[in-house]
């Protein structure tokens, strides 16, 4: 049975839970993990039970990685460090947003911590509020389109580079539509010494709007349409992409999904979805993707 | 015991009774007046004294947060702060105190901003109160440091289990050069067993902590909290009485009385000021001046019963708060014993005076001032509370 046991709340399809089942999958009991405040937390904890078959700790929502040094640092200091891994495992608003200022002060200190970001563009944990992770022109509860707004109104902040320019000695996107490179990433990620990185695209149906048996077909079309690169980074500087064959374009991932469906119906719609195909475009190009 | 006496900075003691308790890992963030007792246990880590982590944070937010880790994991933990410092970590006060870990910090108690001020009050801990930390005021440099241990040793006591501030009064304490016996390692590991906690993130045996609770279970956690506050009023005392029979120094438990048991005006306060007020009341006992003091030591746990005991041949009370809770025109050990008054029988006059903010000087004089208008309920004026410092050029 996985380390993440069955019988939580998660939404039937939820991507989180995915994450949270294939990061355990790779890194085995010899883990602590450390979640900030989001869904993950909340639907796999509520008091007296708990979904974690390995020691795991939430304080806040902005803390994580500051909870997570101290706890690497008391192993050290007791001497019962060893080979644990100490894995933060925190939604986008946690980590792009809030907890931004706490994942600076960690990885410049340097310590052996794995912080997965576990991304479903938006707050969902409160009910689809945008962050700095949500996509341009998606529609959520704080960026409605409406009829003078198309929706969200910036850009997906790239977060991988802030931390990359860290210094850190690893730092890879992932999606939950690729288990497998997931957990070979996220394997990689706890083995290598020092503050480490891995991006995690987890579609969320409830809040971008599919049918909960489209989540892993969404997590993959967004890879196929170059919206989400997976790459590797080694100090800094890119060593591993995954290609893409036959790139599909961005219409694809943007129609199957109700939080972008205004692009479709608006008036120069067309104009929007040339925008969004402009990210996938640039992706292509500055990773090399074709 | 005057042959071992040292004369050192207030902050030097304290960072030195921080290192013969062995903490296992020590989060540090500048601000004044707290830095000095960082600078002095960075040093001692530095020349390979200390067998501890010391980590240098971005931020007082990340030093509580790495902390709450460390403790989790099995550490014994230690970080000072102050005003601004303290105020940042609040979210992270509540949080600790619910998942019950023994964190222990010095608070160097300041003002708070705005206006930007460094200089002392206890504004800064005093609005924390509700936090479920512990929080005892030191009156002197050697009463700081001594209250390390003793802090530790009730944090870490497993009927308590909850965080605790140690508060000692910015520059005023941390910054003074005083007499003092620097605390001895082999009386410490005597009087301060090693934290072996209970319950700890340890993949051989995995637990959850920090839960999420509904409305059908987050009620017991908070009764349990105030329970362990319970408990630690007992502790206090006893460990007080024990740090006595190891160190030789006894500095009351959750309160202490000067001249007291006859005193008619009883002058009610915590921290430094308590220097003052014995100074004013010898000066006043000479003249023949029914005066006393009683020193609070513990604000949380509150020494409810303790206090009304030592009232009860009071005749006016006064309080003396470095604090105000802004729209009550009160300072809060003013509105606190006010209120553990009011059950009982005791109609004892309770007057307060705010005094002493943003660092302003305490004299006698100022102290004799308040007493005198005090004195004046005798003849029926009563003052219910007001700022006693006030300057008329700028009020």
């Amino acid at each position: 049975m996985s380390l993440l046991k069955p019988g939580h709340r998660g939404c039937a399809g939820c991507g989180d839970a995915f994450a949270g089942k294939f990061v355990l999958d790779a890194l085995g009991e010899d883990v602590v993990i450390v979640s900030p405040t989001g869904c993950l937390e909340v639907f796999t904890t509520p008091y007296p039970e708990s979904a974690w078959g390995v020691p795991w700790i939430h304080s806040l929502f902005e803390n994580a990685a500051a909870v997570a040094s101290g706890v690497e640092a008391a192993m050290n200091a007791l001497g019962k460090k060893n080979n644990t891994k100490i894995v933060i495992i925190g939604g986008d608003g946690a980590t792009f947003d809030i907890g931004l200022q706490a994942i600076s002060g960690a990885f410049e200190r340097g310590h052996d911590i794995t912080y997965i970001c576990v991304d479903n563009e938006a707050y969902m944990n409160t009910g689809i509020q945008r962050s700095g992770a949500t996509p341009l022109y998606a529609s959520t509860t704080t960026s409605p389109h409406g009829k003078v707004s198309i929706g969200n109104p910036q850009h997906k902040k790239n977060m991988p580079a802030i931390i990359a320019a860290h210094g850190s000695p690893y730092v890879a996107t992932a999606s939950i539509g690729y288990a497998p490179d997931m957990i070979k990433k996220v394997k990689k990620a706890a083995q290598v010494k020092g503050p480490t990185y891995v991006h995690v695209h987890a579609p969320c149906c409830t809040g971008w709007k599919f049918d909960s048996s489209k989540t892993i077909e969404i997590g993959r079309l967004a890879v196929e349409t170059a919206m989400w690169p997976l790459y590797e980074m080694e100090n800094g500087e890119i060593t591993n992409v995954r290609k893409i064959k036959n790139r599909k374009p961005v219409e694809e991932y943007l129609k199957v999904q109700g939080r972008f469906k205004h692009l479709f119906t608006m008036d120069g719609k067309n104009e929007g979805i040339k925008k969004v195909q402009a990210i996938a475009d640039w992706n292509a190009k500055h990773f090399g993707l074709e | 015991m005057r042959k071992n006496m040292v004369v050192v900075e207030g902050s030097y003691a304290v960072a030195h009774a921080v290192k013969v308790c062995r903490p296992n890992v020590i989060s540090a963030y500048p601000i004044t007046p707290q830095t000095h007792i960082v600078e002095d246990l960075a040093q001692f880590a530095a020349d390979g004294e200390m067998n501890c982590e010391y980590m240098n944070v971005e931020s007082e937010f990340s030093a509580i947060s790495a902390l709450i880790g460390a403790s989790a994991a099995g550490a014994r933990t230690y970080s000072s702060t102050t005003s601004q410092g303290l105020a940042l970590m609040h979210e992270a006060l509540f949080n600790a105190s619910g998942m019950r870990l023994p964190i222990v910090m010095t608070v160097v108690n300041r003002a708070l901003s705005a206006p930007i001020n460094i200089w002392n009050d206890q504004q800064d801990s005093i609005s924390q109160r509700d936090t479920g930390w512990i929080q005892l005021y030191a009156e002197d440099v050697q009463e700081s440091a001594d209250m390390t241990p003793q802090i530790y040793k009730l944090a870490e006591d497993e009927d308590v289990l909850l965080p605790a501030m140690s508060c000692m009064d910015g520059f005023i304490l941390s910054h003074v050069y005083e007499p003092v016996i620097l605390l001895e390692q082999s009386l410490t590991d005597e009087f301060l067993p090693a934290y072996d906690p209970e319950f700890t993130l340890d993949p051989k045996n995995p637990m959850s902590f920090g839960a999420f609770a509904d409305p059908g279970t987050y009620t017991e956690f908070r009764y349990k909290q105030e329970k362990a506050m319970g408990v630690a009023l007992e502790k206090i005392e006893e460990i007080a009485n024990e740090f006595k029979d190891i160190y030789g120094r006894y500095y009351g438990g959750l309160i202490d009385g000067y001249v007291l048991d006859d005193a008619e005006i009883v002058i009610m306060a915590m921290g430094s000021i308590i220097g003052t007020v014995k100074d004013t009341i010898d000066e006043l006992r000479i003249q023949g001046e029914s005066v006393g003091l009683l020193k609070v030591r513990s604000f949380r746990p509150f020494p409810t019963e303790a206090i009304r005991k030592a009232l009860k041949n009071a005749k006016v009370v006064i309080t003396l708060d470095k604090n105000i809770s802004i729209g009550k025109n009160e300072g809060a050990l003013c509105t606190e014993v006010k209120a553990c008054l009011h059950n009982t029988d005791n109609r004892v006059p309770v007057i307060g005076f705010m005094l002493g903010h943003g660092g302003r000087d305490i004299p006698i004089n100022m102290i004799k001032k308040i007493i005198n208008k005090a004195k004046l309920v005798e003849k029926g004026i009563f003052i219910e509370s007001e700022f006693a410092d006030l300057r008329e050029d700028l009020a």
